[in-house]
C-alpha cells in the first residue's frame, strides 16, 4: 500500500457515502411522494381535478364476499389458498341505460349478486329473481369471476361464470331472468379457472370464449386425492391448470380447439385480456401467470403463436395477477400493465408496465418495462387494475387494489412464506410442506395506489389524496360510469370484504365523450371494437373489452376525457368485422350511442 | 469408457492436465465454476433478472478492482475474486432498478481495501454489500430466493461439481461442515417451530445457498488459517443463522457470516498478536 493518509481518508468518505446512498436516495424519493397527505373534496378536486368518495351503503350495496373452506388438509395455509374469488363485472343487462354490477361470493352456499341500476343514485340485487344467485352449491365449487358477451347476438349480455368448479353458461332472457345453457353448449364438468374473456377470435361475427385454467382440472379442492397440488415452482411453475378456447360455432354450440390453434400453456393463469396490438384486426391474447413468466398470443385469425419472450414480455418470471390495456402516452398504442408483488425486505418483482418500443409494429412488436420510470412499479402485493381517465384531462390514470391476507396485524407469515418459495419442487408442491400460517398476514392492511397521469410519462400516486383510504383485501378493480354523469367510478371487490363503491366528481371544466357501439357484421356486443377519438392534436385508442384486469370486466361503453376546451376533430371506429368508420365532430360531454354500419 | 490404445505418456499427460486445472493454484477455477453455474442456471431456466443488469454488476466490480487496485498497489491486479464478486451480485441481487447493481458490486470490491485491519480485509466483499444493500435498502433490493425451476438436474450437477471443485481446493471441510450443522440446525428448528422440516431443509436446494457455501463462506481470504478452526467458525455461521432464522430473518445466511466472518479473524489476529508479544518479550 503506497497510498498517504488523505488518500485512504478521501476512499473512506467515498465508501460511506455510497453504503449509505440507498438511504439519501429513499429520502430524496419520499420528499417528492404525496400519496400519504389525506384532502378534502374541494381541495382535491382543485389539486388533482377529481374525488372518488365511497358509496356503497348510501347506494343501498352491502355485499361481502365470503371465502370458501376448502379440504381439511388445507387448514394450516387455509387463508392463501381460499384467498381468491372476489369478482366485479360491470353490465347494462336489461338494456335500459344503465350500468349494472354484478358480484361473486365464494363461500358454498353463499349467493351472488346482480345489483340493478335504480336510476336514482342506489342499486337494488335481482339475482336471485333473475336466476344466477345461488351458483355456489356444494359438489359445483364457487365463483371466481364472472364476464359478459352476447354469444347469441339477442342484444342481451349472456353471463360465463366461471368457478374452481364447474363452469356455467346463463343466456339471458332478454333482460327478464337467466337460463342456464351450461349442458347445451359443452363446458367441461371442472376448471379450477380464475380468468376468462369473451372475443371474437376469428372475426366471424360470433364472440369466442377463452378461460385460463388455475389449479389442475385434476383437482377438485374439496376433495384432495393427494396434498402434492400446490406449484411446482415459485417462478417456473408448469403444473397449473390447462387452457381452453371455446370457438363459438353459432346456434349456441361451442367447440373446444385450444390445442388445435396453438394454446397448450399449463402455467397457473390468473389474468388474461385481449386487444389489437398489431392493427392485424384479430385480437391477441394476453396471459398473466403466478408463478412464472407472461404470455402473448399473436393471433393470425386461425391460430395463435406464443411470443412472450420474443416480444419481451415472457422473460423475467413473476407473479402476474393482472392484464390491462391503455393508451397512455396518447400514441394510438397499448401499454399493459401487470401487476406482481413486492413486499419490503423480502421479495421486489415489481409490477410491469410494458411499453411498445419505438419503431417496433406488426409482427416485430416488442415491449419494454417502464414501470419504474413511469412511477407504477412499487405496489405492494397488487391485484387488479384498471386504466381509465379518472379526472377526464385526457389521460389514462391507473388504479391498483392489493393486500393479500389481512389477519393478525401484528405477525407476518412473510418469512415462512419465503422459506418454502425457495425450496425445490419436491417441498413446494406439497401443501403439507408449507408452514402454518397460524393467523398471520400475508402482505395485508395495504394501503391502494391511484396513479395520475400526467401525459408526459409520470403517474404521481394520488390515492390517499383523493378519498381511497381503504385497505380491505383487494382483488378486481372495474370502472363504469354508473350514474351517466361523464365521470369513470370506480368498483372494488374485495377478499373476506365488503364490495366498495367509489363515486367520482370531476370538476366541470374538463370535458368528456363517450361511445356505446353496437355490432351488426360484428358481434353484437362490439368487443373488440377499437375508438380513437382525435382531438386539439392528439389521440387516444381504447377497444371495448369483454375482460381484463384481475376477474374483471369494465362497462362496455368506451369513455374519453378531452380536457378542457376539447375541438374533437373525428372519431374513428374500427369495428372487428374490419369496417372503418368515421365520426367526424361528435360533440362533447354526450354519450354517443353508435351501430355499426351494415 | 476404456484407455486400451491410448500410450502410457499420454495418459500421464491428460492425468496431470487435469490435477493441474483442478489444483488449489488454478485461480481461474472458482471463476470458471461460477460462470458455469450462471450459465446452467439461466440457460435451463432464466436465472438472470436481465443481461444489462448482470453485465453491469460485472463491469462495475471489475473496473472498481482496476481502479483501487492500481491506486493502491501500484500494479494491475489480477481480477479473478473481482469478477466472482461481480457474477455474485449479478447473481443475487434482485432490484427492478439498475443501481442497486453498480453500488452492490463497488461497495463490495471497496470494501476490501477500506475495511482493513492488519493488512487483512476482514469482510467476504459480496457478503458485504449484499448484506449492507440489503438492510439498508429494502424497498428495492431483494435477494434470489428461488429454486432451480422444476429441474432435478442443474442443481446435481452444480452440487457434484461444485464439491469437486472445492474438494480439490481443500476447502471441502468448510462446505461440508456448514451443511451439516445447518441440515442438525434445521431439523431443530423444525422441533422447536413446529414446521414442517422440509420447509426448513428447503431453502438449502436453492441456488442462492449454492453460491453461498461454494463461494461466500470458503472464501481464502476471509477465513481463519487452520483447518479445525474453519470448521468451528463456520458452524458458528450455521449457530447464527439459525438464531437469526428463529427470529425470522429472511436474508439469515448473509447476516450470519457478516456477524461471524469478521469476529473470527479479528479473535485469531489478536491469538496471534498474543503468541508473537511474548516471542520478542523472550527475544
Amino acid at each position: 500500500m503506497k497510498l498517504g493518509i488523505g488518500a485512504r481518508i478521501l476512499l473512506a468518505i467515498v465508501f460511506a457515502a455510497l453504503v449509505f446512498s440507498p438511504l439519501a436516495i429513499k429520502r430524496f424519493a419520499s420528499r417528492h411522494d404525496d400519496s400519504k397527505t389525506k384532502l378534502d373534496l374541494q381541495t382535491a378536486l382543485a389539486r388533482h381535478g377529481f374525488y372518488l368518495q365511497e358509496v356503497s351503503h348510501a347506494a343501498g350495496v352491502n355485499f361481502v364476499h365470503e371465502a370458501p373452506t376448502l379440504d381439511p388438509r388445507l387448514n394450516h395455509i387455509m387463508p392463501q389458498v381460499a384467498s381468491m374469488g372476489a369478482s366485479v363485472s360491470i353490465v347494462d343487462f336489461d338494456r335500459d341505460g344503465w350500468p349494472d354490477i354484478y358480484v361473486t361470493s365464494s363461500k358454498e352456499g353463499a349467493k351472488n349478486a346482480l345489483y340493478r341500476n335504480m336510476h336514482d343514485g342506489t342499486f337494488k340485487d335481482v339475482a336471485e329473481e333473475m336466476g344466477i344467485a345461488d351458483v355456489n352449491r356444494s359438489g359445483t365449487g364457487v365463483s371466481m369471476g364472472a364476464v359478459w358477451g352476447d354469444y347469441d347476438n339477442d342484444g342481451y349480455e349472456d353471463l360465463l361464470l366461471i368457478k374452481w368448479g364447474k363452469p356455467e353458461l346463463f343466456h339471458n332472457d332478454a333482460g327478464h331472468g337467466f337460463t342456464r345453457v351450461t349442458d347445451r353448449v359443452g363446458l367441461p364438468p371442472w376448471i379450477n379457472a380464475n380468468t376468462a374473456l369473451w372475443f371474437d377470435c376469428d372475426g366471424d361475427g360470433l364472440l369466442d370464449l377463452f378461460i385460463g385454467g388455475y389449479y389442475s382440472e385434476e383437482v377438485d379442492l374439496w376433495h384432495l386425492a393427494t396434498t402434492k397440488m400446490m406449484p411446482d415452482s415459485f417462478e417456473y411453475a408448469k403444473n397449473g391448470g390447462r387452457k381452453y378456447l371455446f370457438h363459438n360455432l353459432g346456434g349456441g354450440k361451442f367447440e373446444e380447439v385450444s390445442e388445435k390453434v396453438g394454446i397448450k400453456s399449463r402455467r397457473w393463469a390468473l389474468a388474461s385480456a385481449a386487444a389489437n396490438l398489431r392493427g392485424t384486426g384479430h385480437p391477441d391474447l394476453f396471459v398473466a401467470n403466478d408463478y412464472g413468466v407472461s404470455e402473448l398470443y399473436f393471433n393470425d385469425g386461425k391460430r395463435f403463436h406464443e411470443v412472450g419472450e420474443q416480444t419481451g414480455v415472457g422473460f423475467a418470471p413473476k407473479s402476474g395477477m393482472n392484464a390491462s390495456f391503455g393508451d397512455i402516452l396518447n400514441q394510438g398504442r397499448y401499454a399493459v400493465y401487470v401487476s406482481n408483488i413486492s413486499e419490503e425486505g423480502v421479495l421486489i418483482q415489481g409490477n410491469n408496465l410494458w411499453v411498445p418500443k419505438e419503431n417496433t409494429s406488426g409482427d416485430s412488436l416488442k415491449f419494454e418495462n417502464l414501470a419504474r420510470d413511469f412511477g407504477v412499479e412499487i405496489g405492494g402485493w397488487s391485484f387488479g387494475a384498471q386504466f381509465g381517465d379518472l379526472n377526464n384531462d385526457g389521460t389514462l390514470d391507473l388504479y391498483l387494489t392489493n393486500g393479500y391476507v389481512s389477519l393478525d396485524r401484528n405477525r407476518s407469515y412473510w418469512y415462512d412464506f419465503s422459506k418454502i418459495a425457495g425450496g425445490h419442487s419436491a417441498i413446494i408442491n406439497d401443501a403439507k410442506n408449507w408452514p402454518a400460517m397460524e393467523g398471520r398476514s400475508l402482505s395485508g392492511y395495504q394501503t391502494k395506489h391511484v396513479w395520475l397521469n400526467d401525459g408526459s410519462g409520470k403517474f404521481v400516486d394520488v390515492a390517499q389524496a383523493v378519498g381511497v383510504t381503504d385497505t380491505y383485501d383487494g382483488r378486481a378493480v372495474a370502472m363504469a360510469d354508473l350514474w351517466n354523469q361523464g365521470v369513470l367510478d370506480v368498483i372494488v371487490a374485495n377478499e373476506r370484504g365488503p364490495l366498495l363503491i367509489y363515486k367520482n366528481t370531476v370538476i366541470p371544466e374538463n370535458k368528456w365523450i363517450e361511445f356505446e357501439l353496437e355490432g351488426t357484421k360484428s358481434n353484437r356486443s362490439a368487443i373488440g371494437a377499437q375508438v380513437t377519438v382525435f382531438w386539439n392534436g392528439q389521440q387516444q385508442v381504447q377497444e371495448v373489452s369483454g375482460g381484463s384486469g384481475f376477474a374483471a370486466q369494465n362497462q362496455r361503453r368506451l369513455h374519453f376525457g378531452l380536457g378542457k376546451f376539447p375541438h374533437v376533430e373525428k372519431a374513428v371506429i374500427r369495428w372487428p368485422s374490419g369496417q372503418i368508420q368515421t365520426i367526424d365532430s361528435p360533440a362533447p360531454n354526450e354519450n354517443h350511442l353508435v351501430k355499426e354500419p351494415s | 469408457m476404456s484407455n486400451q490404445g491410448v500410450p502410457l505418456a499420454s495418459q500421464f499427460a491428460q492425468t496431470a492436465y487435469w490435477k493441474r486445472f483442478l489444483s488449489p493454484e488454478n485461480r481461474y477455477l472458482a471463476p470458471m465454476f461460477i460462470t458455469c453455474i450462471l450459465i446452467v442456471g439461466h440457460l435451463s431456466f432464466g436465472i438472470l433478472e436481465s443481461y444489462k443488469k448482470t453485465g453491469m454488476a460485472i463491469a462495475a466490480s471489475l473496473l472498481a478492482e482496476l481502479l483501487l487496485g492500481r491506486i493502491f498497489s501500484g500494479k494491475w491486479p489480477n481480477l479473478a475474486s473481482a469478477y466472482i464478486t461481480g457474477i455474485s451480485v449479478g447473481i443475487l441481487v434482485r432490484s427492478p432498478a439498475f443501481w442497486p447493481y453498480a453500488v452492490c458490486a463497488i461497495v463490495s470490491i471497496m470494501s476490501k481495501y477500506v475495511l482493513r485491519i492488519k493488512g487483512r480485509h476482514i469482510w467476504n466483499p459480496s457478503n458485504f454489500g449484499i448484506s449492507v444493500l440489503l438492510f439498508l435498502a429494502p424497498e428495492t433490493v431483494a435477494s434470489l430466493s428461488i429454486q432451480w425451476g422444476n429441474y432435478l438436474l442443474p442443481m446435481v450437477v452444480i452440487w457434484v461439481l461444485g464439491s469437486i471443485i472445492i474438494w480439490r481446493v481443500r476447502r471441502f471441510h468448510i462446505t461440508g461442515t456448514y451443511v451439516a450443522f445447518f441440515i442438525v440446525f434445521a431439523f431443530l428448528r423444525s422441533y422447536l417451530t413446529g414446521s414442517p422440516w422440509q420447509s426448513e431443509i428447503a431453502p438449502l436446494t436453492g441456488p442462492m445457498y449454492q453460491l453461498f457455501i461454494f463461494f461466500m463462506i470458503t472464501d481464502p481470504k476471509t477465513t481463519v488459517r487452520s483447518k479445525f478452526w474453519q470448521c468451528v467458525v463456520v458452524s458458528f455461521v450455521a449457530l447464527a443463522e439459525m438464531i437469526l432464522r428463529l427470529s425470522q430473518v429472511v436474508y439469515a445466511p448473509f447476516y450470519a457470516l457478516f456477524l461471524v466472518g469478521p469476529a473470527a479473524l479479528l479473535i485469531e489476529m489478536w491469538f496471534n498478536s498474543r503468541r508473537t508479544v511474548p516471542a520478542r518479550v523472550a527475544a
